[in-house]
């Protein structure tokens, strides 16, 4: 199939949309760049719902289901929203014989979340990553995009907890 | 994947027995031509090979790498083994593993009697399964006209898949997730029923190996497939190109 | 051209020498993770507060490489040695700069007079932590570009491929594969299109000397890409980066946007015929994509799993053109070679692993960070000497190399050689070189689940052997974690390692057993610890007596 040559009508007039139709544009759209559509559609909206990968693959002229199937392949998209603040633990081979898994169990019992969760209130994400690359640092977790090293599970917890009490109150 | 080779003659041996070979055939549909019975899951003729379900792994002499026969190609002086007691352990194996992923109790499936799970298992001697089953539950989705898809019996070997696109041109099967989470779903992992794309042709339910799609009116052990399909999808393809 | 090149480095030296002294503040990632982008504001802040502008200048450079000591920060103030700090906080800037003209500030400085230094030989990182990777000019001071002006004005494709060969240099992304027969296969491919890809997706757990390759000199991947592009006959190349690593994403865009404007990459290349272009991809989080056909699946837009080999990608790669992949550090060690001569590289290392290589030591180990050295320096020397030693009390345990595809060497072997073949010996793998020290605190039981659970989640689920035989690996290994582990799972987990390893499609189902063989190898008694106790004789009456029922 030819890719096609001018923009299809987004599901909204929200603006964001417009980044999300030069990255496609630049790609000729083709569906070589679905991944690089994905990206910018998590980048500007936070997660990929079905309007988006609805719209994504009738840009490409992609089929629905190899969207989705390529969606839910990457553990970097995400097809639900992630809560107001989030909670990255490494679970690299040095954080985990570093005690990372003591953090992770902790959170979970504090929270009452598992990782890939959020709480019900909306607050906060608990997500894991492979490794991020700062296992000089070994423990390390990132909060709300702050990435922490040598952290303490103790430290750590006061937090989170502060995170999410600072919301509340 | 096919090379645009112009054809020239390859001689080689399989299973000691020599053989002439287009430099664009491979390893299985040789062993096919000579009646040599190497057993497949995921191969379909007429579609694309994937070398998923590892069945047809065969043994090359220099090489001490299995290598899948469905997608090898025939070379020069090649010396193929098909059938070792080695292939033999592996291919139980795999059969084992995959009896054991979701839940395959033939004595309730459609397809006792006509799957090719099941008719394998018997023809390499699986007698038991090795290893504790998995057993996850997954539902069953009865939402389409005509045919109904149940997970549990799925082998994750995308006959359907490739055959849905690149003989029916729709697309409505993919698979999703990765590892043992891969789950085969319709659209936008939507019920079947409601799927836009799906013209209802039926071939992927004629092309599954096992009892994961079929008729709705078929009840246990009814569910024979059109074997004699699988040629027509050649000729079909062969048509395209 | 070259006379451009030379007027860029002696103007920016000239620049160089117009300040007393130059502050470097690590910016790579490690640094940064504590706070290192502050520290070089308040230097900013101080040195102008302290009117000393004209003859103090504060740069961010990339990683230094001691990062468990970070955020580290250097001052060259021309003389032969340079000050190195570390620790350092915000509240110790003023003191820094109030000690410019004296003596150093003697509770922050980390003597550079130490094994870990001193024992370091510097070819892939001879930059890192010196140049300012997001400037180009920086890069060129240092002999940057001049390796490819001159592959490309004063030898033909297969020159530089001969020199590539005579380095004896081998893929730093596993495999080992000999990277001057790769580039003479790709070379040879028929195809009017090829294309260059520089593998960044750096997935194994531990190890990050690619990221901090691309964080501190991104110019020297662009280099030995161009380098490459010409030898094999591509004017288009790829980096596959990880979407994990934000920071060098930013940089390589940078230093993308730079070298084509300083006529390095695009149309015409220093004023040759010669066109190479080098655009992004971004992963999104599978380390399957680190596998060569995978990766390709990736770039277009596919979910990425593998296919079976052969066609190998040098045939039948992107978009079914010849194609050549190479690591990041395997291409960071191009430009050097083209620059010095394949012989050159071939005095350091062993007979069969020649060079140098970087290895991340992480884990249990005093001075965690990134180290270069030469191929056949022995493992006790990489951890304590240059390593420091083991950092919680006791002795080191077992060292893992290779990530999931690796193995654990116990510390009877400290005194291998390291190269390609005598870590396979050893049942491990040389692998991308993230060095994990382990104490004795560490169960090897525990290690072999936890590399299992990763196979198993990081499985693209595409082959049988894998898909499953992964799943029931980690059941089994789990089981023996919860000391429930009995003789039947002991056999079966053995025959399962030996099915997947030969039966799966791709690397990571090929080489996902190696954790477990390996510590099978060296630690069996610690399985044993962790069996059900051995039934006594009632039980077993017990037991013979439900089957007679
Ligand atoms: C599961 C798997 C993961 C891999 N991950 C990486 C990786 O992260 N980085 C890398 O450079 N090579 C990786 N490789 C090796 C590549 O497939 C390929 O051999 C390499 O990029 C070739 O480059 P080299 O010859 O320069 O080593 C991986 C291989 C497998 C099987
Ligand atoms: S019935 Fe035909 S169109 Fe519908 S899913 Fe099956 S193969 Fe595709
Ligand atoms: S539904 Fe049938 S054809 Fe499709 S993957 Fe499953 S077993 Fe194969
Ligand atoms: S070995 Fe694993 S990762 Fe590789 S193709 Fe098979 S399932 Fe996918
Ligand atoms: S038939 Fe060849 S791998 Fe399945």
């Amino acid at each position: 199939m030819t890719p096609r040559t001018e923009k299809l009508e987004p599901p909204s007039d929200d603006k964001r949309w417009r980044i999300v139709q030069a990255t496609m544009q630049r790609n000729g759209f083709e569906r070589d760049g679905l991944i690089e559509t994905l990206h910018t559609v998590q980048e500007s909206f936070g997660f990929l719902d079905d309007d988006s990968l609805r719209y994504v693959a009738a840009s490409l002229n992609a089929p629905l289901s190899q969207v989705y199937g390529v969606s839910t392949f990457y553990h970097l998209f995400s097809l639900k929203p992630a809560g107001k603040h989030t909670c990255v633990v490494c679970l690299g081979t040095a954080c985990y014989i570093k005690g990372i898994p003591l953090l992770l169990k902790e959170i979970e019992n504090e929270f009452g979340i598992k990782a890939g969760q959020t709480t019900p209130d909306g607050q906060l994400s608990l997500m894991t990553a492979r490794c991020l690359g700062s296992c000089g640092l070994a423990p390390v977790a990132v909060f709300d995009g702050q990435i922490d090293g040598k952290v303490n599970v103790h430290e750590a917890m006061a937090r989170l907890k502060a995170l999410q009490e600072g919301d509340n109150a | 994947m096919k090379r645009p080779f112009k054809t020239r003659i390859k001689t080689l041996k399989i299973d000691g027995i020599d053989v002439g070979a287009r430099e664009d055939e491979t390893l299985l549909e040789l062993a096919q031509e000579n009646d040599i019975f190497i057993p497949t899951l995921c191969h379909l003729e007429g579609v694309h090979d994937i070398g998923g379900c590892r069945l047809c792994l065969v043994e090359v002499k220099g090489t001490n790498k299995l290598l899948p026969a469905c997608m090898t190609y025939a070379e020069e002086g090649m010396e193929v083994t098909t059938n070792s007691e080695r292939l033999q352990m592996y291919r139980r194996q795999v059969l084992d593993l995959l009896f054991s992923e979701r839940n395959h109790v033939c004595s309730v499936c459609v397809s006792n009697g006509h799957c090719e799970l099941q008719w394998l298992a018997g023809k390499l001697g699986i007698s038991h399964v090795g290893v504790p089953y998995l057993y996850p539950q997954l539902s069953v989705d009865a939402s389409h006209r005509f045919y109904i898809y149940d997970p549990n019996r799925c082998i994750l070997c995308t006959r359907c898949v490739r055959v849905c696109d690149e003989i029916e041109g729709a697309h409505t099967w993919d698979v999703m997730g990765r590892g043992t989470d891969c789950l085969i779903i319709s659209d936008l992992n939507q019920p079947w029923g409601t799927s836009d794309t799906c013209t209802r042709c039926g071939k992927c339910v004629q092309v599954c190996p096992t009892g994961a799609l079929f008729h709705k009116t078929k009840a246990v052990a009814e569910m024979e497939k059109r074997r004699d399909f699988l040629p027509y999808l050649r000729t079909m393809r062969e048509g395209r190109k | 051209m070259l006379e451009r090149l030379e007027e860029i480095a002696a103007t920016e030296q000239l620049f160089a020498e117009e300040f007393a002294h130059t502050v470097n503040v690590c910016m790579a990632a490690g640094c940064m993770s504590s706070q290192s982008g502050l520290i070089k504001e308040a230097f900013d802040k101080e040195i102008e507060r302290g009117g000393v502008e004209r003859r103090c200048r504060v740069r961010g450079t990339g990683c230094m490489g001691l990062c468990a000591a970070g955020p580290l920060v250097t001052v060259d103030s021309q003389t032969p040695d340079e000050v190195l700090y570390q620790q350092v906080k915000v509240e110790d800037v003023p003191d820094i700069i109030n000690a410019l003209e004296g003596q150093p500030v003697k509770r922050l400085q980390c003597s550079i007079d130490i094994p870990f230094f001193k024992r370091q030989k510097k070819i892939v990182l001879e930059n890192s932590g010196i140049i300012d990777p997001e400037r180009i000019e920086e890069y060129i001071a240092r002999d940057g570009y001049s390796a490819l002006l001159r592959a490309i004005t004063e030898m033909s494709p297969s020159d530089v491929i001969d020199e590539i060969v005579a380095s004896g240099l081998r893929g730093r992304g596993g495999g080992g594969y000999p990277t001057g027969l790769k580039w003479t296969t790709v070379a040879k491919s028929d195809g009017e299109v090829k294309y260059v890809i520089c593998n960044a997706d750096e997935g194994d757990p531990g190890a990050f000397m690619d990221r901090s390759v691309l964080e501190s000199d991104p110019h020297r991947i662009l280099e030995g890409m161009a380098i490459a592009g010409y030898a094999i006959g591509a004017s288009q190349g790829y980096v596959y980066v990880r979407g994990e690593y934000p920071l060098a994403v930013a940089r390589l865009k940078t230093a993308i946007r730079q070298a084509r404007r300083s006529n390095m990459l695009g149309s015409g290349i220093g004023g040759t015929p010669f066109n190479f272009h080098v655009d992004i991809r971004l992963g999104a989080g599978a380390f399957v994509c680190g596998e060569e056909t995978a990766l390709i699946a990736s770039i277009e837009g596919k979910r990425g799993q593998p296919r079976p080999r052969p066609p190998y990608p040098a045939e039948y790669g992107l978009w079914g053109c010849p194609t050549l992949i190479n690591n990041v550090e395997t291409l960071a060690s191009v430009a050097p070679i083209v620059r010095n001569g394949g012989e050159w590289y071939a005095q350091y290392g062993t007979a069969t692993s020649k060079g140098t290589k970087v290895f991340a030591l992480a884990g249990g180990i005093r001075n965690t960070g990134l180290i270069e050295v030469p191929m056949g320096t022995s493992l006790r020397d990489i951890i304590y000497d240059i390593g420091g030693g083991i950092s919680a009390m006791g002795e080191c345990k077992a060292i893992q190399t290779g990530g999931p595809s690796g193995g654990c060497i116990p510390a009877a072997y400290l005194d291998t050689l390291v190269d390609y073949e005598s870590l396979a010996a050893l049942g491990s793998i040389m692998g991308s070189g993230g060095m994990i020290v382990m104490d004795e605190s560490t169960s090897m039981v525990d290690v072999a689940r936890y590399f299992m659970e990763f196979c198993m989640t990081e499985s693209c689920g595409r082959c049988v052997p894998c898909r499953v035989g992964t799943v029931h690996m980690y059941n089994i290994l789990d089981k023996f974690s919860r000391h429930e582990g009995t003789q039947d799972d002991l056999v079966l987990l053995e025959k399962l390692c030996d099915m997947v390893r030969n039966t799966s499609l791709c690397g990571l189902g090929q080489t996902a057993p190696n954790p477990v063989l390996s510590t099978l190898r060296y630690f069996r008694s610690e399985y044993m610890d962790c069996m059900i106790p051995e039934p006594d004789g009632a039980e077993i009456i017990n037991e013979t007596l439900e089957v007679a029922q």
